[in-house]
């Protein structure tokens, strides 16, 4: 790939899939921008020419906007939470040697094969369901009231729900660095008279954070856009009305693209505000 | 301070049985070396002593005090493993300082030891530093750093210059034996390169299967080793062991003579052959000799520049007190 021609030819054989790449995102990302200036309801007139930034300024002023954004930050937060802390958990339990090891990874891996919508409603109908739901069961038995999980736990439920999708995810990640961990760090510690506990803590643990930075990073990008587990169990009711949310009923149901459109662009800032800490706080971990 | 004594000790992995019911005594400040055949158990025997692995049976006395049963970290023994195994997310200060910070010592006691164990090993330089940038000799004298900050009754030390280049190997063998005479700590090493063994050890345990072939000083060993398997181990280039009718007329079943106790002459040699290679290093010239009729090729090692070629003749005569005599068990005949 040194001369001259070669480089060319590579660059020429490149272009398709960049050009394929950066017009899937520009075009999108272009047509946002070009409908949140414009006042746009489909329904209702149609295309009405340009508002300036009356989009942004009634999107953020609206009632619903910042308890969104709350929402949103809480289940990215907690779904974070729960699947880094029972992920490492889980990891360092599937390290050790055990019968049925191969049978039980799979079995922990599977969650993350399943579609959203399908594991929000297995969820929803099989466990949370209030009369015939397993948790609802469960609870009788005890002689206790059935929780009313969906209404009365909304926002708890969903990062239930979510964060069992993507503990898989986590655990897997989180094995394999714990796997890379030289055993003999650990005899040297236990040597050093470290007991279990601290060995976890100044052995494992810094070992692992680097696994768990791209844990973190990964998972952000992607539950900042968490959709179907909310539409097909809460609707958005309860509290669980996170900023995708919104935005979808802003374009959808109030068939209003202009002003759906806008609150995409803050969506964009937010994430990138959130990528930005995120990489300030986790980066240096990815360059030690 | 640091007397270890295994009584019947012996070690299993599953059916294997890795370590038979082995006895060794190994005195307060002794330097004892572990050298065999790589694969012989000798990790093994040293992983026992440090408590990295549970005997399957017998006794390990540390100090007199029966330490079968106590965990690694009560047994007040310190080891250097072959990869360091420094921790490598913590400067070279804070490796040296973990055991001492999980002892729960003072921080003022803390600082004097790192300081002290610092200039020791000359690690002032780069204390704080992290081991990913540092060579692989300053590595080794932070694992000896961490391991000497302890204080230990004894150190444990498993083959840790086989990473390092051939040079760096004999300043950090220096620097461990120079070590050993400051601090008189009892030092059991595990090497399967036997000049280190014969430069270093007080006594040398040589070990074969699990089995301990002999214990001795080094030069014990090297003048009379207790068999075969022993002579043909201890000695760099090998002693050459030479059966048949030969062997015979010195009323043996196998005799040994090593390379530098044969002396080279063009005729009137007790023994004939033709050379094949010829090493010549200059200070020593080392000589392969075949078509002796005795083995396949008899090694010579002649002092200085000798001029023979390859294909030579050459006449060969062992000094007659340095031929060593086994029996058919391939023991030693005094
Ligand atoms: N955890 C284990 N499980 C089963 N067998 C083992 C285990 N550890 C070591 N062995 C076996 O025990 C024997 C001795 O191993 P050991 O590591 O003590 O050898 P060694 O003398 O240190 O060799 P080397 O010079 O190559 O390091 C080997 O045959 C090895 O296969
Ligand atoms: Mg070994």
């Amino acid at each position: 790939m040194a001369t001259q021609h070669s480089r060319s030819a590579a660059r020429l054989m490149m272009a398709p899939a960049v050009i394929l790449l950066l017009g899937w995102m520009l075009v999108p990302l272009m047509m946002t921008l070009w409908f949140s200036f414009r006042k746009y309801l489909p329904l209702r007139g149609g295309d009405q020419g340009f508002v300036g930034f009356d989009n942004f300024v009634r999107f953020i002023t609206s009632s619903a906007f910042w308890p969104s954004v709350q929402t949103t930050l809480v289940i990215v937060g907690g779904v974070l939470l729960i699947t880094i802390v029972l992920g490492v958990l889980l990891a360092i339990l599937l390290d050790q040697p055990m019968w049925g090891q191969g049978v039980v990874r799979i079995l922990v891996i599977a969650p993350f094969f399943v579609m959203p919508t399908v594991s929000a409603l297995v969820w929803k109908n099989m466990f949370m369901d209030p009369v015939n739901g397993l948790f609802a069961h469960l609870w009788k038995a005890f002689g206790a009231e059935p929780i009313v999980w969906l209404s009365d736990a909304s926002l708890f439920s969903i990062i239930l729900i979510v964060s069992w999708q993507w503990l898989p995810f986590a655990t897997l990640i989180l094995l394999t660095a714990i796997q890379s961990l030289d055993s003999e760090q650990l005899e040297a510690a236990e040597m050093d008279g470290a007991p279990v506990f601290s060995r976890f803590v100044y052995i494992v643990l810094p070992h692992l954070s680097r696994a768990i930075t791209i844990v973190i990073l990964i998972q952000t990008i992607f539950l900042l856009s968490v959709f179907a587990e909310i539409f097909v169990t809460t609707g958005g009711a309860f509290g669980t009305r996170t900023l995708t949310y919104l935005i979808y009923q802003r374009v959808l149901e109030s068939q209003n693209v202009g002003l759906g459109s806008a609150g995409g662009v803050y969506a964009i800032i937010l994430a990138n505000i959130v990528a930005a800490f995120l990489m300030r706080i986790v980066g240096k971990n990815l360059d030690a | 301070m640091g007397r270890i004594v295994l009584d019947k000790v012996s070690k299993r992995f599953g059916d294997v049985e890795v370590i038979p019911p082995l006895d060794l005594t190994i005195e307060d400040g002794e330097f004892a070396v572990f050298v065999g055949p790589s694969g012989c158990g000798k990790s093994t025997l040293l992983r026992l002593i440090a408590g990295l692995e549970d005997v399957s049976g017998g006794n390990i006395a540390i100090d007199g005090s029966d330490a079968t049963m106590v965990p690694p970290a009560k047994r007040g023994l310190a080891m250097v493993f072959q990869s360091y195994a420094l921790y490598p997310h913590m400067s070279v200060r804070k490796n040296i300082a973990f055991p001492l910070k999980m002892a729960k010592m003072d921080q003022a006691e803390i600082d004097r030891r790192v300081a002290n164990a610092a200039s020791v090993l000359n690690l002032a330089d780069y204390i704080d530093r992290r081991p990913g940038q540092l060579s692989g000799g300053q590595r080794q004298r932070v694992a000896i750093g961490r391991a000497i900050v302890r204080e230990p009754a004894a150190f444990l030390f498993d083959e840790p210059l086989s990473n390092l280049d051939a040079a760096l190997r004999v300043g950090m063998r220096l620097e461990i034996s120079e070590l050993h005479e400051r601090l008189k700590t009892t030092m059991v090493y595990v090497t399967h390169d036997q000049v280190e063994a014969m430069t270093m050890a007080d006594k040398i345990v040589v070990l074969r299967a699990g089995n301990i072939e002999q214990v001795g000083s080094p030069l014990e060993l090297y003048h009379t080793p207790r068999n075969v398997f022993v002579a043909g181990f201890i000695g760099s280039p090998k002693m050459n062991l030479i059966d048949g009718a030969e062997a015979a007329k010195h009323d043996a079943h196998i005799i040994g003579v090593r390379p530098e106790h044969i002396d080279v002459t063009p005729s009137g040699g007790i023994w004939s052959g033709k050379v094949g290679v010829a090493e010549h290093l200059g200070s020593d010239t080392f000589f392969h000799v075949h078509d002796t009729g005795l083995a396949e090729t008899i090694t010579v090692r002649a002092p200085g520049e000798v001029s023979f070629r390859h294909g030579d003749a050459i006449h060969l005569t062992p000094r007659a007190d340095a031929i060593h005599r086994f029996d058919a068990q391939g023991l030693r005949i005094a």
